[in-house]
């Protein structure tokens, strides 16, 4: 229990989904009732519960098997790698064997008490702090009624409370037991527990999907929601939705290039490392190839990869992409990527994710591409499927994969909605939507960034051209409000290129004609100058010849007065 | 039963839980009638000897074994529908 910093008042179960939903674990000391159908997963629970408690928890365990006989149990569980036997042996988990034999005759009332002392005892001896009875409506059946087994679920919930046990009773739902007349003898108990755990086993559109749900927890808070619970290889999975704390995905801005040199120009760089792209298409738009040209692009980066293609096989994939000078052979044979095809997995979406997570896990893969990843709406309900997606993404972030996942658009849907098939268009960092322009008897692949976050993007239709050298992005033209593509495109280009030749003589012709005019004027302004001068100095001259002889007069005449000795009288000056 | 063989029982007791008591009563009653001096009753009480419970396996209580003769028979319960525990240990209603 005091393991790491958790909640000590609960008991980790080792299906992190599962403590993740009830926030920690199972009450510590006290009882869970774990309801289900056949087949739900009640037994695996169960002992998966029991083996965490000993392999992590120092909590030796005691299994009571009322249904299957215990050496089957341990057998079973060795294929998921538990070795039950082993810590059989060394003490630390209990095997009870308390089926009923077929023989056995029964006459009137009978209580489990000889069991609970001898469990007791066990219990002392062990230091048992996990105890599991699995399958206690096998003996509860025996009970003549149903006070009787009333008071037999009392007695074994009082005795694991007085031990400070922590318990897990499993029982059987539905079937017999839900459509037997009188109240059921779980009913009460579901009231009695302070949790109480349902699983359950439904079958939708052919596809098995399994639930679980936590229907009460007595002073804790937990998930209410049924989440898909998953028998994986190494036991039960419980997928959960990540509340928002609980989602802590490292965030990069490294940028990683999506194969493309000119849309990672559009992209300012390219994907965030740990980004989730999403590309949406029509069929034959070339959501493959985009894929395929992320994929290249990351081996040579030397970052694991992993394809999973739910289309084509592998094979397929890799002669396909070759095609457009795409070569992942040689990526193959130096284990870099992994190519996996999903056709061979059938199942819930719930199937697809686990077996993704796993083969991610094992070839240690950094980067994951999910081509198309609209298949998972036709398998099971939408509803399943979708929250298969955002588990899939909040999974990748938080491990730091960057994901990049098509979806392929229904012909049949309109252009102008473009949404996703299973909706994940909202979640992902990265929208790209491929499409078909019809124009001039052509049809041509038009791509767009929809959204990228933090990130400037190009607003731009571009057309991707496919050759045999690669992929790549050319310019589209915008003419009168129409996007031109393909020969329309290259028809403007080189009327464009025409045009503007002529542009250029044009501008040249007129730049020798100004070139004219402005000297021409500035001969013009040059004589002009010239004869401003001129004129200047000739005014000049003419005041300075009118002020002397004006001077020569004045004295002149003084002088005559003076000679004349006349009064001073001032010259009436003109 | 003309041989007479002898019959040995163990029945297994959780202290003096009704149950218990009843099984206890039911089954003296039972050889006093139809075995008089050819039985052989062993009470284990469980609460005092759980490990015993634990070896013989144990789990409902009260259990009745018959030991002798074999194979050996078990019944679980109060023993109060003297019809079933006659017909289980071999033992004939009509020679009551």
């Amino acid at each position: 229990m005091r393991q790491r910093a958790v909640d000590p008042g609960k008991s980790s179960t080792g299906i992190s989904g599962l403590d993740a939903i009830t926030r920690g674990g199972l009450p510590a000391g006290r009882t869970t009732l774990l309801v289900g159908g056949p087949g739900s997963g009640k037994t695996i629970l169960s002992l998966q519960f029991l083996k965490h408690g000993v392999t992590s928890c120092k909590e030796p365990g005691i299994f009571v098997a009322f249904e299957e006989k215990s050496t089957r149990i341990v057998g079973n569980a060795r294929s998921f790698g538990w070795n039950l036997e082993g810590l059989r042996r060394q003490k630390k988990l209990f095997f009870l064997d308390a089926q009923p034999i077929p023989e056995l005759v029964q006459s009137g009332n009978f209580d489990l008490g000889g069991m609970l002392a001898a469990l007791e005892i066990l219990a002392a001896d062990m230091k048992a702090r996990r105890i599991v009875f699995d399958a206690l409506d096998i003996v509860l059946a025996l009970l003549p009624d149903h006070a009787a087994k009333r008071r037999e679920v009392y007695r074994l919930h009082e005795w694991l409370l007085a031990r400070q046990l922590t318990g897990i009773v499993t029982a059987k739902a539905g079937g017999d037991e839900m459509t037997s007349a009188g109240p059921q003898p779980f009913g009460f108990m579901q009231f009695m527990v302070d949790c109480a755990v349902i699983l359950n086993h439904t079958v939708i559109q052919g596809v098995s999907q399994r639930n679980l749900r936590v229907q009460k927890y007595r002073g804790s808070g937990f998930d209410e929601n049924e989440s898909p619970l998953l028998i994986g290889v190494a036991g039960l999975e419980v997928a959960t939705a990540p509340t928002m704390r609980q989602v802590n995905a490292k965030v990069s801005s490294e940028r990683v290039s999506s194969g493309v040199d000119r849309l990672d120009t559009m992209l300012c760089g390219g994907y965030y490392r740990g980004a989730s792209v999403l590309v949406t298409g029509f069929p034959g738009t070339a959501k493959t190839t985009l894929s395929g040209a992320f994929t290249e692009a990351a081996c040579r980066r030397g970052e694991r990869t992993l394809f999973v293609s739910f289309d084509s096989d592998s094979n397929e994939v890799i002669r396909d992409l070759g095609s457009v000078g795409i070569r992942l052979e040689r990526y193959i044979k130096s284990q870099v990527l992994r190519m996996a095809s999903a056709r061979s997995i059938t199942g819930s979406a719930e199937t697809y994710l686990v077996r993704i997570k796993t083969l991610a896990h094992d070839h240690g893969a950094r980067c994951v591409v999910i081509d198309p990843m609209s298949t998972w709406s036709k398998s099971g309900h939408d509803l399943g499927a979708h929250s298969v997606a955002e588990r899939l993404i909040d999974w990748s972030k938080a491990e730091g994969i960057t994901l990049l996942c098509t979806s392929l658009l229904d012909e049949m849907s309109s252009q102008a909605d473009g949404g996703s098939p299973l909706q994940i268009s909202t979640l992902v960092d990265t929208w790209i939507h491929l499409n078909y322009l019809v124009q001039a008897g052509e049809r041509n692949r038009g791509l767009s960034i929809i959204k990228s976050r933090g990130t400037a993007h190009s607003n731009q239709v571009r057309e991707l051209v496919l050759s045999d050298s690669g992929v790549t992005l050319a310019d589209t033209y915008s003419a009168g409000g129409e996007v031109l593509m393909g020969t329309l495109r290259w028809e403007k280009e080189a009327a464009e290129r025409v045009a503007s030749e002529g542009n250029d003589v044009a501008a040249r012709l007129k730049q020798v004609r100004l070139d004219a005019e402005e000297a021409e004027l500035e001969v013009r302004l040059k004589s002009l100058q010239v004869e401003l001068e001129a004129k200047q100095v000739e005014k000049a001259l003419m005041i300075r010849t009118t002020r002397s002889r004006e001077g020569e007069l004045t004295r002149g005449r003084a002088r005559m007065e003076q000679l004349r000795g006349a009064d001073v009288i001032p010259p009436v000056r003109k | 039963m003309n041989r007479r063989p002898l019959f040995k029982f163990r029945l297994y007791i959780a202290g003096d839980a009704p149950n218990s008591v009843q099984a206890r009563a039911n089954l003296s009653a039972l050889c006093r009638t139809h075995l008089p001096d050819r039985h052989e009753i062993e009470i284990v009480d469980v609460f005092r000897h759980p490990r015993r419970a634990l070896q013989d396996g144990i789990f409902m209580t009260p259990t009745l074994v018959r030991i002798a003769p074999l194979p050996p028979v078990k019944i679980v319960g109060t023993l109060s529908h003297a019809g079933t525990v006659l017909d289980a240990l071999g033992l004939e209603t009509s020679a009551a």
